[in-house]
């Protein structure tokens, strides 16, 4: 049995919470660079050379690399051999609660009905999910909403079958247009039930950004909906070019025989994302 | 202004004074690239319903819109010693209920990111307002820009409260010019 303190949990996320919103991981930063580099329009280069330079400047300034720091969504990944000494949902609150006081980052969290701000950026989304052994692993993802608004659900009849799957994926991307701070990373959930489709395309969204998914048929659909995507969108920030997407990745889940549930969950340029193991 | 020797190509970045007088607003045409420099009163969400909420009312607004450039934006808090934290566009299109009123009392140029309504950009050719789009997710870019903050109205939205903004060399793209042309529009119909 491991045992891992709640105040340890609450430093992990804090330190997450500000280093997401400053410091983009590599692997956006590398998707950035390689797109700059084969983007066709010249207005289009420049664009994500300034969206480059953004993301610079965010580090070494400490200003968050875009103003919306998101609502946030925590992964946590609980193996039975560990025991959590104190209150394992409470502690990670209190970790985006002092990370976002202390980060000088927005409080974008509001009441559904009054539209009230709750001033904390708490509560954050929190998935556990029980793993064997010893493993305790938080992903931390603050997602802005100008994406987050432009994803989507369809519960698809199997006659429609992948070809339907993947025109629904690449009719989503290219209705929302310039919106969603294009260029994006397509996080797609395919099969399972209404709720495992849209936690699945939101998780996705952590796999390194471009890795292709272990499932060969998966991977020529994540291929082909991301050349899609480019040949039919818009471009970056809508402004025209071949880089509408960096990058689609697909889970899957089984099914019922009856249904084909297909969630897209759009994630803008400013992929904020951290992970960490205790 | 650290824009300005960033290895990026600003050439084509034409000057552009606001408050947006009649005669330059008409000069600009989608697509036009520039930078923005002057002042600006920024609104978003929660400041266009109580904006509107006052004109319901029949109640005067905090400032007198008439001729001024309104950005949507909320932006972070600022550290201490800096006048603002990261300040990039929001999406335009939650605006579009409200903007033909206040493009009614005189509003002459709007500044966010994405497509506007049908409704908005008629409102727009009948008044000769533009509209612009920053660059979004550069917010800490564009921060740099901004050189005073004042706070207008509605300090308790938090971030979703109405700031009057000193920038210099803002940069943003014309979208919506006064003839009626779209540059996502054209950018699109490129696309097929
Ligand atoms: S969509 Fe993303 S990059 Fe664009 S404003 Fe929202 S959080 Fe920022």
């Amino acid at each position: 049995m491991r045992i891992i303190e709640e105040a340890a949990i609450t430093r992990a996320v804090q330190e997450m919470a500000v280093a997401a919103a400053h410091h983009l991981e590599p692997d956006i930063l590398d998707a950035l660079l390689a797109a700059r580099d084969r983007e066709t329009s010249p207005l289009a280069k420049n664009v994500l050379d300034i969206l480059l330079k953004n993301a610079d400047i965010a580090s070494r300034e400490m200003i968050p690399a875009c103003q919306d720091t998101g609502i946030c969504t925590v992964f946590v990944t609980l193996g039975q051999e560990v025991t959590v000494r104190g209150d394992l949902l409470a502690a990670i609150q209190e970790g985006v609660r002092s990370g976002y006081a202390e980060g000088y980052l927005r409080k974008s969290v509001c009441d559904p009905v009054t539209r009230k701000n709750t001033g904390t950026n708490v509560p954050a989304v929190i998935h556990v999910e029980v793993a064997p052994g010893e493993e305790f692993r938080i992903a931390f993802l603050p997602k802005g909403c100008g994406s987050e608004n432009m994803s989507g659900l369809k519960m698809l009849p199997p006659s429609s079958g992948i070809p339907g799957a993947m025109d629904y994926i690449v009719e989503t991307v290219v209705k929302a247009g310039p919106n969603p701070c294009p260029p994006l990373v397509v996080g797609v959930g395919i099969g399972g039930t209404f709720e495992r489709a849209a936690y699945m395309a939101k998780k996705v969204l952590l796999r390194p950004v471009g890795r292709p998914s272990e499932r060969e048929d998966v991977a020529r659909i994540e291929a082909e909906v991301l050349a899609r995507i480019n040949q039919a969108g818009r471009g970056v920030l809508g402004l025209g070019g071949c880089n509408t997407a960096l990058a689609v990745h697909v889970e899957t889940f089984p099914t019922h025989i009856a249904s084909l549930p297909v969630a897209v969950n759009i994630q803008c340029h400013s992929h904020r994302h951290k992970q960490v193991v205790l | 202004m650290s824009l300005l020797r960033a290895p990026i190509d600003f050439a084509d970045f034409k000057p552009v004074t606001l408050p947006l007088a009649d005669d330059a607003a008409a000069e600009l045409r989608a697509g036009d690239l520039i930078f923005l420099t002057g002042t600006l009163y920024t609104g978003r969400d929660q400041t266009h319903r109580r904006l509107c909420a006052l004109l319901d009312e029949g109640r005067e607004l905090p400032v007198d819109l008439r001729g001024q450039l309104l950005y949507y934006v909320g932006p972070s808090p600022p550290r201490p010693g800096r006048v603002i934290g990261a300040a990039g566009p929001t999406t335009s299109y939650r605006m579009d209920a409200y903007t033909p009123r206040l493009l009614d009392l005189g509003l002459k140029a709007t500044l966010g990111k994405g497509a506007r309504s049908l409704p908005v950009r008629e409102a727009m050719r009948q008044h000769g307002a533009v509209y612009f789009a920053a660059f979004g997710g550069a917010g800490a870019l564009l921060s740099q820009c901004i050189k005073a903050v004042d706070l207008v109205a509605f300090e308790d939205a938090g971030p979703e409260a109405m700031f009057r903004f000193e920038v210099c060399d803002f940069p943003a793209v014309v979208i919506n010019d006064v003839a009626g042309r779209d540059f996502y529009e054209e950018i699109a119909a490129q696309k097929g």
